[in-house]
């Protein structure tokens, strides 16, 4: 018998859940394997499968200590099912089952709720591989091209998460979803994935920074809600899938930031005052800070739309079932049940904007969305102190959550980032202004060229202050074959 | 008060059965004071459910304990009054799942009188003196001859619209234009009369067969009755099958028949019923059979089970889900349908399948989630299968379960399951569940009489899911847990929906068309509110409608 939260490396999938004595869900992981292994060969990340990748690799999951660092081809990465520490007695924080037990199993009743919501996350993991495949080939270094496939396999690990909280408590349909979540692909017309801006396509390097800093902060948020389920293994799962996302955060906030610190210095050197001097400064092959707070305005605004609906009964139910919390609801000093509580919704009322108390029970996406843009708010504002510090008069903005907005209150309303209205010939007339055009990507593509160099970059982005796992400026991240 | 279905004529309150050589009389003398719950007295012949269980009580014995009789005749033993129908107070008091479950039951009770006609040779007349109203029509009606007398004052009437603003709802109106395809305006005048048709007109709009003077209707009636007895292919000289009382040991949530148990899990709603398959072998002849008599094994399951289902109804109201068991050998089960299809012309045999019918007919229609459970070790086979096809939802297990060593479930089909025993709607079970796909009928027919496992069942569509070992404790119980949660009237609703598909016949009709809308009117306050016509029968006041059409 394995210690409580040891890791078993013995079986083939790693894991602290005694797989090797569940023999019900090992079998059914083990059928699941080679479908998935093709379609980490089909859909990973292109031409780098047999290349040797410094990568962290989960062994436990305590505090401190929890990855191991080594070369390891990504096909051969072992991916583990790894959920934190059983919390002895837990009782269920929040909602109508506020105080009892936590479910060790799938209550029957909640069986689709909560199947649908381990599905929409599982289905988010493997559709950012889909995106970022192409990334490698026009890494801007070593140390960067080994962030993203660490990103890649543990969104990847991230997908067997799900698949097991499928396999082991939804019987044959959890299985038959688990199957689907290979099926779909990002952007693709006959069987997309399931949310909008995992179907956008990841052109670029910044764009990866981006998505890094903005979608996948979003997604954290719906961990963090998800770590307060009733449903204890969901919590135990998206808890441990959280110490793994601190990372992805780190290399979007830190991406964007190289990126602004290298135009910067660029500025700088060439004695350019003027940040919306824009051809003299591409003309430094760096990237100009409007373009980047046109590529900030866009992925802020698809990550919006990923909370979905500011009014929403599912999002109710889920709260008031116990499946689906607020952000670190155990730190909410309340009633934890919202019976009476209002919160207040912004809202668009005769051409201006307006906060309308709602019910607190179905503004839950509005409330998750407003925890989400308060975090976002604080990484950019260190961006400003960085272009500050460098002596440049920019200040990199977050649009209004009115702008360029699909779903919600504000999906059929034009406005300018400033919350301005428009129509919408105004806006398709100027939306080159504030969202990046053909013109800004082509500019971008022109300048992302793979450099292999251990210790080089390319010339529009900063080295890191510090290397991965400690390591020296010029260590050899990635060797390639 | 639980209610109790089992009784025989020694204990009737309510009913006469006299029985001499090829024919019976069923005498319906109600006792005003023997009502089944306090608070109303059964005058003028008027009936509730305590009634009813006699009566069907009294139908089903006929058939098996009176093999000789061919013509029941269905009488009054009071004087100027046929039956008035069920009891008004007693209705207006009811709850209306009492209501529900009454009105199903003596649907049920007209349906069994009917197949006693049309496929038993024992055929009901009707010799109506008196009043004969409301459900006291309805129940000539079930019978294939009505006598009337002509006395001027003596009549047929459906006064529920009229009278009590709810529906002649015991299968009176349908078999009005159904049965005896009545004029659509005629019986649109019929049944909004109170005072009903008399005579000469009761015999042309053909609400009656005969018309006859006070002097001279014992003689028609006779008259009648010897032409009808002609009619039937019942036998001259053969014993009758006593049904002896049901043995059945009740302990808080398990009962116990002989082949039947019932276990209750009140907390989940769900109530399981084994069916346990034979200990003793197939009869090989019909002096056997006529030995075993009511201990015959299918006869004994097939009133179990009845029983079970009405208790279930009756007293069971949350339990929301039945889940089907079964426990032994498919092939020794195979052995009895063998041995019924070889001798289904013998009286008893063919009153045995027929018995099998109603009650997979009574399965159909209790308004409870029906799930069958196929396990390595049961036995569902020819008319157990029966009971997997009439359930909404089935699981078979699939492969090895260490628990039963090596023996994989399987299901047997036969005969009997492709038009041995009918729906409501008139097709097999089979057909119903492949309607528009008879293609898939041709496949499965292939397989008659070899076991039928659980991939193959799958693939043929026989059952709704197959899972192996490893799944199926978690699909059941997550199944069931949800099933339960979901709101028992949308359940209801959707079931009835659901199970019925294919064409309409008068019982469908009934059970889905009538039933629904008098449960409809059941529930609207013209009806049942404090100033509703049937909360203020008898009282003198006269009701306030809402006057809103909705
Ligand atoms: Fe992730
Ligand atoms: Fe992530």
């Amino acid at each position: 018998m394995l210690e409580a939260n040891a890791v078993d490396y013995e079986t083939s999938i790693p894991n602290n859940v005694g797989l090797s004595s569940d023999r019900r869900v090992l079998k059914a992981l083990e059928k699941w394997h080679p479908g998935y292994l093709s379609w980490w060969n089909e859909m990973g990340p292109e031409g780098f499968q047999d290349s040797l990748v410094y990568l962290r690799t989960a062994v436990g999951v305590e505090p401190g200590g929890w990855a191991k660092f080594d070369y390891v081809r990504m096909p051969e990465y072992r991916w583990g099912v790894l959920l934190a520490p059983k919390e002895e007695n837990r009782l269920i924080g929040f909602g109508q089952h506020k105080g009892q037990p936590a479910w060790q199993e799938v209550p029957g009743e909640y069986r689709s709720m909560l199947q649908r919501l381990c599905v929409i996350q599982g289905d988010t993991e493997p559709a950012s591989v889909e995106q970022q495949r192409h990334l490698g080939a026009t890494a801007p270094s070593l140390y960067d091209m080994r962030n993203l496939f660490q990103v890649n396999v543990e969104e990847a690990r991230h997908l067997w998460a799900m698949v097991y909280l499928l396999q082991k408590y939804f019987g044959k349909e959890g299985r038959s979803e688990a199957e689907g979540l290979l099926i779909r692909r990002s952007g693709d017309e006959d069987r997309p994935r399931m949310l909008g801006a995992f179907n956008e396509a990841t052109p670029d390097w910044l764009s990866f920074f981006m998505f890094t800093y903005f979608t996948d902060r979003d997604g954290k948020m719906q961990l963090e809600s998800l770590a307060q389920s009733g449903f204890d293994p969901l919590a135990r799962t998206t808890r441990f899938m959280l110490t793994e996302e601190a990372h992805h955060m780190f290399v979007g906030e830190s991406g964007v930031s190289r990126v602004i610190q290298r135009t910067c210095d660029a500025m700088n050197q060439a004695g350019i005052e003027n940040p919306f001097d824009i051809d003299r400064i591409r003309a430094l092959g760096v990237i100009d800070l409007p373009t980047i707070q046109k590529k900030a305005n866009l992925h802020y605004s698809l990550s919006l739309d990923l909370f979905g609906s500011e009014i929403s009964t599912n999002a109710a139910t889920a709260f008031n079932n116990s499946l689906k919390g607020r952000y670190r609801e155990d730190k909410i000093e309340d009633d934890h049940q919202l019976i009476n509580a209002t919160y207040p919704v912004l809202k668009p009322v005769n051409g201006t904007f307006k906060l309308v108390d709602e019910p607190a029970l179905t503004a839950l996406n509005m409330r998750l969305r407003d925890d989400y843009t308060r975090e976002t708010d604080s990484g950019v504002r260190r961006w400003n102190r960085q272009i500050n510090k460098n002596g440049i008069d920019f200040e990199i903005r977050l649009p209004s959550v009115s702008f360029n907005r699909s779903i919600g209150l504000f999906s059929n309303i034009d406005t300018t980032p400033e919350g301005d209205s428009l129509t919408q010939e105004e806006f398709l007339s100027r939306q080159d202004d504030w969202l990046p055009s053909v013109d800004d990507g082509a500019f971008i593509s022109s300048l992302m060229e793979q450099v292999t160099e251990p210790g080089s970059f390319a010339g529009w982005i900063s080295p890191p202050r510090i290397g991965i796992d400690n390591k020296t400026g010029d260590f050899e991240y990635v060797r390639l074959q | 008060m639980r209610v109790n279905f089992l009784t025989d004529p020694s204990k009737y309150k309510h009913w006469k059965l006299n029985v001499s050589s090829e024919r019976a009389e069923l005498v319906l003398d109600v006792d005003e004071n023997g009502g089944l719950y306090k608070g109303y007295e059964l005058k003028l012949n008027s009936y509730d459910l305590g009634v009813d269980i006699e009566l069907n009580d009294a139908v089903q014995r006929l058939r098996f304990e009176y093999p000789n009789v061919k013509v029941v005749i269905l009488k009054s033993g009071k004087e100027r009054v046929f039956c008035a129908g069920a009891n008004i107070k007693m209705l207006g008091a009811a709850s209306h799942a009492d209501k529900v479950n009454f009105c199903k039951f003596t649907n049920e009770t007209r349906n069994a009188i009917e197949d006693a006609s049309q496929n038993s040779g024992q055929i009901y007349i009707a010799a109506v003196e008196g009043a004969c109203a409301g459900g006291g029509y309805e129940l000539a009606l079930a019978t294939e001859h009505i006598i009337l007398v002509d006395d001027g004052s003596s009549s047929v009437s459906l006064p529920e619209v009229a009278l009590l603003a709810v529906l002649p709802g015991t299968g009176g109106i349908t078999r009005v234009t159904d049965k005896r395809m009545v004029r659509r305006d005629r019986a649109d005048i019929f049944c909004s009369t109170e005072a009903g048709v008399r005579g000469a007109r009761a015999l042309e709009w053909n609400l009656v067969d005969d018309i006859v003077s006070t002097t001279k209707f014992n003689e028609l009636v006779e008259q009648r009755a010897c032409e009808i007895a002609i009619r039937s292919d019942r036998p001259n000289d053969q014993k009758g099958i006593k049904l002896n009382p049901l043995k059945l040991k009740m302990e808080n949530n398990s009962w116990k028949y002989s082949a039947v148990k019932v276990d209750l899990d009140p907390k989940l709603g769900v109530g399981e019923i084994t069916i346990l398959g034979p200990n003793e072998d197939a009869p090989d002849s019909i002096d056997q059979l006529l030995e075993e008599g009511d201990g015959f094994w299918p006869l004994r399951v097939a009133r179990e089970l009845d029983d079970a289902l009405l208790q279930i109804r009756f007293n069971e109201l949350e339990i929301g889900v039945i889940v089907f068991k079964s426990a032994g050998s498919p092939s020794e089960v195979v052995k009895y349908c063998d041995f019924l299809q070889k001798n289904k012309g013998h009286w008893f045999v063919r009153e045995i399948l027929l018995y099998w019918t109603r009650v997979l007919k009574r399965v159909d229609l209790t308004s409870r989630s029906l799930i069958s459970l196929i396990t390595p070790d049961s036995c569902f086979a020819g008319f157990l299968a029966e009971i997997i096809f009439a359930s909404d939802r089935s699981f078979m297990c699939e492969g090895v379960f260490e628990e039963f060593d090596d023996i994989e479930a399987s299901i047997i089909l036969t005969s009997c399951n492709f038009g041995g025993h009918p729906m409501c709607n008139g097709l097999s079970r089979l057909e119903t569940r492949f309607l528009g796909q008879q293609e898939m009928l041709g496949d499965i027919e292939l397989k008659l009489d070899t076991p039928i496992f659980a991939e193959q069942a799958d693939r043929l569509g026989l059952v709704s899911a197959s899972c192996d070992d490893i799944d199926w404790d978690d699909e059941v119980r997550l199944f069931l847990e949800e099933r339960t949660s979901f709101s028992p009237d949308a359940l209801s609703a959707m079931e009835a929906n659901t199970r019925f598909a294919g064409p309409e016949t008068i019982e469908t009709k009934i059970f889905g068309r009538l039933t629904a809308w008098q449960n409809w009117v059941f529930q609207r306050p013209n009806a049942v509110g404090d100033n509703g016509a049937l909360k203020l029968y008898g009282t003198g006041k006269k009701a306030d409608f809402d006057k809103k059409r909705v």
